[in-house]
């Protein structure tokens, strides 16, 4: 499931919405949230835009790639834009399966590709005024290619 | 052609979107990100460094070999930085 929206989202309520399937023997979250300091200056607040329409599309890609990767049971992408406080969520990932080992891996994958693929642009706004745009880092781009296609599927490791 | 622009591309280029007509001779992404740097002004200014510029035709990513025609939406944007 795919969701893009400005409203905050309860990670106790979306957690406990998934756990309900029987089956379920792992669950993995993953809670992207703003950070006060960027390097050593101090954010007031960030503004993430978003491209309406490729978002839900990139997004609904990831997540069918994942689950061609892992056995999941189910798998949650919420992802925030607009302005964005220091403290505040921006994204949330989670994941289920029947074993530890998917769901980790699958929440991993999603992220580093969600990062690199989701066209959403962070605007910083400093404490002291201006605003600047964050520069894409080379080291996400480095984690998103070590699930290039030719990457082993997950081990089936008892939960 | 639709054209739409997103962060610092927007704010250099001027404007958040765009309906352009381009000669016939523009059948590419590539042959598009010349012509408009040819427009000059913002534009030039916009595009000066295509490293750092991505593409998206109708909403998926597209290279500058990709062909594009006159009721497709093309998307100029930096590299993403969400998460």
């Amino acid at each position: 499931m795919i969701r893009v929206q400005t409203e905050d989202f309860d990670v106790g309520a979306e957690l406990k919405a998934l756990a309900r399937n029987g089956n379920v023997g792992a669950i993995v979250t993953f809670t992207g949230i703003v950070r006060e300091f960027s390097g050593n200056h101090q954010l007031s607040a960030m503004t993430l835009e978003h491209y309406p329409g490729m978002t839900e599309r990139q997004l609904a890609e990831i997540e069918a790639e994942a689950r061609r990767r892992w056995p999941l049971d189910n798998s949650l992408i919420i992802h925030r834009h607009g302005r964005l406080e220091p403290g505040e969520n921006i994204v949330l990932v989670i994941t289920t399966s029947s074993h530890r080992e998917a769901a980790f891996e699958a929440a991993s994958f999603l992220m580093d590709w969600l990062k690199t693929k989701a066209p959403f642009w962070k605007l910083e706004d400093s404490a002291k005024g201006g605003g600047t745009w964050v520069a894409a880092k080379a080291s996400d781009d480095t984690a998103a290619d070590r699930w290039a296609a030719s990457a082993k599927p997950a081990r089936k490791v008892a939960g | 052609m639709k054209l739409v622009y997103f962060a610092w591309l927007r704010e250099r280029v001027g404007k958040a979107g765009e309906q352009v007509s381009p000669p016939p001779t523009v059948t590419t992404v590539g042959g598009l990100l010349e012509w408009l740097r040819g427009q000059g002004g913002n534009y030039a200014e916009a595009l000066k460094d295509l490293s750092a510029v991505r593409v998206a035709v109708n909403q998926e990513y597209a290279g500058h070999e990709a062909k594009i025609g006159p009721g497709d939406e093309v998307a100029l944007f930096p590299p993403v930085t969400g998460g």
